[in-house]
Formats: structure tokens, C-alpha cells, sequence
């Protein structure tokens, strides 16, 4: 049915994934320090976390991530080009991943700093009067905590991410929707492997809602449902 | 003749200093029957022909780059490759951002339509019909310029030109009479099309032509390249190369004697 | 270090992609809100007949990827001779319909499940106060049902709303000539980041704010219940009575 090119488009899904659960560790850098940066005293910080945040949501994913790739790599080969160096080259998995991560990270620095405030202060009151390092109350207290509320913004903003790694093939990296428009131009069947990738993704997403799904019941676990009005 | 070969030794002479050195090319690899890529990833056409021979002129360790042709000239900027050989018309726009090498060859465009279709290819028989054509090129201008009427379909890579075509999301296409035979009127979703028409030369005649880019001010390897390219039109292996793919001269007019 | 003299040579050509964008917009945002009403009905329905349907439609288009949806709608329908031979063919070989379907479904599909989780959380006593009252089931679908859950959907289907207009970038992958083409076009010739993407970044950054300011301007008006400035009983006087602890 695929004329043999399945083992190509499903070793597309392995740079698929891979560019997401990257993207995911890079996304979530940029969350924890934007959200940092949001809920702390310096007005300097909150201004440049609004800013970041603000800008990147007012704007279409796809425009952020041409940006982004064009103009990081024209500010690296100026760096480059002022130390002496030769030239920096950054592949498209690295220039797609960090696009992503920067700008999935403006989702995630809300979700993370929803979760944190979702914490009764006391708590973390209480562990800096029983003697606990700041360390050891992030640690037992507020990190905790903190995955429990994340989750369900963290799942959403998993899922659009997942969603949106179909965008990398329009700055080039050689991805599932690149393999299947390749597959399309070779065999003249452009529906039968675009329908194959989008139920590949249906897949993906599916368990990532089961799997996530899961997660959210492990650490909701003695939990008692809070009193509706 | 002299003279080059005189200039071309003095070259090789002074080639050990230059033997080391690494040149990346930008290639396209959607382009038949200039470049194209292999089910394989291998990548063959008169276009890498040309990169490989001029490269072996200049004595210096090439790698070529796949590069989609939407992003070509971007891509140079960011220091992907150091040169273009895709059959990159020169124009003044161009230009403008950066530098070419003299030109390599140059053939002609027509217009691919459905066999008789229309009677006349004129602004005014082809006024409301959809013309599709490569975006961003000289072509695309032309079409601008001369159709106001049409309406301009501007796809990104030129066998999606007649792919559309085919698809019926336009009546009629604009494209390089080499590709559009060998891309499309050779396959078999070509059937029931041909080119239409008169032959049109859009470059003018002094340095008209698809020529190498490279980067703005890089006047170093502009005149490698170009010596080069002076090299393998004058000792025949160009002559060669072009054999392969043409029955016909597609030498620039500025290189015919 | 901008070149003002791109910017203004390339404003018509701006301003031309913005009037696509903001037609691929309503287009399918009218379109999108038409179909989602009746989905939402069906989606919160308690006959399983109803909604699965429904809700396998929203699951599958809310779980690929639009651009994946916009390329079997452009590229793959065309794969059949059914199609090609129909007479529905010129429609639906046209960029702009097949741009416009898939933002239409795309967007039914998230309004759908938008509109149903209000309608879900529809306070059962509104309803039985209504029927009490005497109200028809027309009646109380149109007065009392359908506000409150348009009440509740407000904020996320501004949001929606947001999203699609960010979504309308993606119609450049299939040749219409929108904002974001425009801006790779200047930069494909230019090859200056200002003056193509920066200048897109302005018009989709406008674009955002007005969207969001109509969004909001909108909820003040139908939320105004939930306003707790918005009461009519007298406020104190701030200068005779001294805030309360």
C-alpha cells in the first residue's frame, strides 16, 4: 500500500519525535526561567519575562520560528565573523529544536508560574520556619507541588508542541512531512501518505493523553477534591 | 587562448596555497535535468557536473549542500554554503544582495499548456487565465510585467510550476524550456501537454544567463570561480559535459565566438 | 539600520496580505462558529449516537496537525479521479477553498469543544427556574440555555479566535499570498530580518491586540454580572468613609 516507503516515513517519525521530546527539555529551560524570572522582586526580570511572553504568544508560531532560525543564524555568524572564527554551522534539527524550545518556553513559563502560585504560600512558609535550605523547600515542597498543577497546562501545551513540529519541515529539517511529501512526489500519492502521517500523529497524541492521563492520576494520589460552590 | 592558458598555469603554480581549502556548493537536486537526486540521496545534472569541474579547477575540497531552492539565497547569507550552482538566473534584484560569477549557460523560457488550449499567447488572449510560475524570479517579473490581466499563481520550486498545472489549479505555465521538457512533458503526467508558443530569451544578450552566487564582497572566490569557469569553457570539457544532457549550444552568449 | 525605503515599497504588498489574512479569518471563523453550534448541541447530548460522532470528529482533528490536514485537502484530494472528474472540481482545486476548509474544520472542531464545555456546565437550576416559569423548550434554548453557555465560552473562544488568526500563517504553504508570504518574499529578496518578518510581526502583532481589545470589549458587555464593579448598589463615599480593613 505504501510501495515501500514506510520504513522511510516512520524513520521520519523518529526525527519528529525526537525534535519534539528535545524541543520539550528546551521549552521547559526557557518555562522555569521565565516563570523565575516572572514571579521575582526585580522589575527588570518581570519586565523581560512579560515581554517575552507577550510577544511570542501575539504572534504566529510559524513567523517566530522563521525568525528566529534566520536571525539566530545571522547573529551567530556575526559572532563568528567578529571572533575570528570560521563559521558556526547549525544544523536544522538544532536550529528547529531551539526555535521550538523558545518558543513553546513562552507557553510553559505561564503554565509554571500558574502551578507555583497554585501552592498555599503557607506551605512554603512553614518549611523556611522548620529550618528547611531554600533548596531543600523547592525540592520537597514546591517542585512536588508544582509538576501536580503543571500537568494539565503542561499536556496541552505537549500537545500543540507535538503538533507543531510539523512546521520544521518548512524550514528544511528532513521530517515526517517532509518524508511524505517526498514519498507524494515519487509515487504521484500525495493523500495516501499525508492520511498515513496525520494517523501516525493521531497515535502519538493518543498515548501521549493516556500516558500524561496517567501521570496526572499518580500524582493527584490522597488528593481530596477541593469543595465546589 | 594563450593568454588563459598562460594565467591558468601561473594559477596551478600558485594552487598549492590553495589546495588545502574547502569550498561548500549549494545545490538544489529538483531541478532536472540539471539537478536531481537519486532515490538513493545521490545527487547528479549538468549543475553538479559543473560544481565538481569547476571545483577540480580551482584545486579545492568541495562539498555540496542540499539546499531548497526557496531558500537559496538565504541560506548563503547564513554561511551554509559559500557558492550557488543552481541555475540562478542573474538579475539586477539579485544582485543587489549578491555577487555572481560570469554566467554558465542560458536557455531559453516557454509557456507548457494543455495542447491546444489557446490559439494565442498574448496579454490579451491570456487575460483572466491563471499563469502559474516560479515565484521570486526573472520570470515571475516578466510575467508581471507583461500580463497584468492574468492572474499569477507562484509556487516555490519550478516542477511544482507544472505539477499545478497538471493538478489543474492553473491553465497555463511559464518556465524554462529545458526543465519543463524533461521534468514534465518526458513523465507520464505530462501526457496531453506541450509547450506553446514562442521561444522567449528574458536575459539580455550581453550578461544574460544563470550564473554561481556567492556572498556579497567575497571578490577572492569570484575570481577563482570565474577563471575557472573561463577554463572549462575553453578546453572542451564543458563542450563534454553539456553533451550529456543537450543536443543543442546552451553556452552563454557572452562565451559564444 | 532599517531600510525605510523597503519598508514603504513594500507596504501595498502588506497591506495586500493583511486583507487576505483577515478574509481567510472571518471566512472561516463564521463558517467555524455556524457549524460548531449545532456539533456543540449533538457533542453534549445525552444520546451516545450523537456524540460520539461528533466527538470522534473534534478528536481527530485536534490531534493531527493543521498543516498536515491543509496538505491532504490541497495536495491529497486531488489523488482521485472522483474528485477531478467532479463538478465540484474548480471549487476544490482552489487554493483559497482548500485553505479555507481546513481552517474551517480545524477551527468547528476546537469551537465544538469549546461550546460543548459550556454547555456542559449549564447550571441545571437556570434551566428548571425557566421551565417553572412556563417558558417553552424553544424558548428556554434560546433565552436562557444558549446565552449562558455563549457567557461561558467567551473568554476561551477569544481565544480561539487568536489562534486561528495565527493559524492563517500556515495558507502561505499552499501559495496564497497572506502576510507571512509577503514577509518571506522581502526577505527572500532583501535578505534583511526588520524589514520582511519584522514589519509581518507588526501587522499580526496589531492584528492580536485589536482581536483581543474586540474580545474583551465583548466579555465586559456579556459578563458584566460577574463584574463586581458593575453593581448598582451605592459605593462609599471615598471621601466621607475610610476603606474597610
Amino acid at each position: 500500500m505504501f510501495h515501500g516507503y514506510l520504513p522511510m516515513i516512520l524513520d521520519g517519525l523518529r526525527v519528529t519525535l525526537s525534535v519534539a521530546l528535545v524541543s520539550l527539555a528546551v521549552a521547559c529551560i526557557f518555562g522555569l526561567m521565565g516563570a523565575s524570572a516572572k514571579l521575582s522582586a526585580s522589575p527588570v526580570l518581570r519586565g523581560i519575562a512579560g515581554a517575552y511572553t507577550t510577544v511570542i504568544r501575539a504572534l504566529p508560531d510559524l513567523l517566530l520560528m522563521l525568525i528566529v532560525f534566520y536571525g539566530g543564524q545571522i547573529l551567530l555568524n556575526r559572532v563568528a565573523a567578529a571572533r575570528g572564527w570560521d563559521y558556526i554551522d547549525i544544523n536544522a534539527f538544532l536550529a528547529g529544536t531551539i526555535t521550538l524550545g523558545f518558543v513553546f518556553g513562552a507557553y510553559l513559563t505561564e503554565t509554571f508560574r500558574g502551578a507555583i502560585l497554585a501552592i498555599p504560600r503557607g506551605q512554603i512558609e512553614a518549611g523556611h520556619a522548620m529550618g528547611l535550605t531554600r533548596g531543600q523547600v523547592m525540592r520537597d515542597i514546591v517542585i512536588p507541588q508544582m509538576v501536580r498543577h503543571a500537568i494539565p497546562g503542561f499536556t496541552n501545551n505537549w500537545l500543540v508542541m507535538l503538533k507543531a513540529t510539523a512546521l520544521v519541515s518548512i524550514i528544511g529539517l528532513d521530517d515526517m512531512v517532509h518524508r511524505a511529501s517526498l514519498a507524494s512526489a515519487a509515487t504521484r500519492e500525495p493523500f495516501t501518505f499525508y492520511a498515513l502521517i496525520g494517523a501516525i500523529y493521531l497515535a502519538v497524541t493518543t498515548l501521549s493523553i493516556l500516558a500524561l492521563g496517567a501521570l496526572e492520576r499518580r500524582v493527584s494520589r490522597g488528593v481530596r477534591p477541593e469543595a465546589t460552590a | 587562448m594563450r593568454l588563459s592558458l598562460a594565467a591558468l598555469s601561473l594559477f596551478a603554480l600558485s594552487g598549492a596555497a590553495f589546495a588545502q581549502d574547502q569550498v561548500r556548493i549549494g545545490v538544489e537536486g529538483n531541478y532536472p535535468p540539471f539537478s536531481q537526486v537519486a532515490p538513493d540521496g545521490s545527487l547528479s545534472g549538468f549543475d553538479i557536473d559543473i560544481a565538481n569541474a569547476i571545483c577540480e579547477q580551482m584545486q579545492a575540497e568541495c562539498t555540496l549542500v542540499q539546499q531548497e531552492w526557496d531558500g537559496m539565497i538565504p541560506a548563503l547569507a547564513a554561511n551554509k554554503f559559500d557558492m550557488i550552482v543552481a541555475s540562478m538566473t542573474i538579475t539586477d534584484e539579485r544582485r543587489k544582495v549578491v555577487d555572481f560569477s560570469d554566467p554558465y549557460y542560458d536557455v531559453p523560457s516557454r509557456f507548457v499548456a494543455a495542447e491546444g488550449a489557446f490559439e494565442g499567447y498574448s496579454p490579451e488572449e491570456l487575460a483572466g487565465k491563471t499563469i502559474i510560475v516560479l515565484r521570486n524570479s526573472p520570470r515571475a517579473q516578466y510575467l508581471q510585467a507583461t500580463y497584468p490581466d492574468s492572474r499569477i499563481l507562484a509556487v516555490d520550486r519550478e516542477p511544482a510550476v507544472y505539477l499545478e498545472l497538471a493538478a489543474g489549479r492553473g491553465d497555463i505555465a511559464f518556465g524554462s524550456s529545458v526543465v519543463s521538457a524533461e521534468a514534465f512533458l518526458k513523465q507520464p503526467e505530462g501526457e496531453g501537454f506541450a509547450q506553446v508558443g514562442e521561444t522567449l530569451t528574458l536575459t539580455d544578450s550581453v550578461d544574460g544567463g544563470v550564473g554561481i552566487a556567492m556572498r556579497k564582497g567575497d571578490e577572492a572566490l569570484r575570481t577563482r570561480v570565474n577563471q575557472a569557469l573561463a577554463a572549462i569553457l575553453e578546453d572542451g570539457s564543458y563542450a563534454e559535459m553539456a553533451g550529456r544532457y543537450f543536443d543543442f549550444d546552451i553556452t552563454p552568449p557572452h562565451a559564444r565566438q | 539600520m532599517i531600510d525605510w525605503t523597503i519598508v514603504r515599497d513594500m507596504l501595498p504588498a502588506f497591506w495586500n496580505g493583511l486583507l487576505m489574512t483577515l478574509l481567510l479569518l472571518v471566512s472561516s471563523a463564521i463558517a467555524g462558529l455556524a457549524l460548531a453550534v449545532p456539533l456543540a448541541v449533538a457533542r453534549s447530548a445525552r444520546s451516545r449516537w450523537a456524540r460520539w460522532p461528533v466527538f470522534g470528529f473534534t478528536y481527530v482533528i485536534r490531534g493531527t496537525p493543521l498543516l498536515v490536514q491543509l496538505f491532504i485537502i490541497y495536495y491529497g484530494l486531488p489523488q482521485f479521479g472522483v474528485i477531478r472528474n467532479s463538478a465540484l472540481w474548480p471549487v476544490l482545486r482552489d487554493p483559497w477553498f482548500c485553505a479555507w476548509l481546513a481552517f474551517t474544520l480545524n477551527t468547528t472542531a476546537y469551537t465544538t469543544e469549546i461550546f460543548a464545555g459550556a454547555i456542559r456546565t449549564t447550571p441545571s437550576g437556570e434551566i428548571e427556574a425557566a421551565r417553572a416559569m412556563g417558558l417553552s423548550r424553544a424558548q428556554v434554548f434560546r433565552d436562557v440555555f444558549w446565552p449562558g453557555a455563549w457567557r461561558r465560552a467567551l473568554p476561551q473562544y477569544g481565544n480561539e479566535i487568536v489562534q486561528l488568526m495565527h493559524a492563517t500563517a500556515l495558507a502561505s504553504t499552499v501559495t496564497i499570498v497572506e502576510i507571512l508570504r509577503v514577509g518571506r518574499d522581502v526577505y527572500t529578496n532583501y535578505l534583511k530580518i526588520p524589514e520582511s518578518f519584522g514589519m509581518a510581526a507588526v501587522f499580526y502583532l496589531v492584528l492580536t491586540l485589536v482581536l483581543t481589545g474586540l474580545f474583551r470589549a465583548l466579555e465586559r458587555h456579556y459578563l458584566r454580572h460577574l463584574d463586581p464593579r458593575a453593581s448598582i448598589t451605592p459605593r462609599p463615599d471615598p471621601v466621607k468613609e475610610p476603606a474597610h480593613a
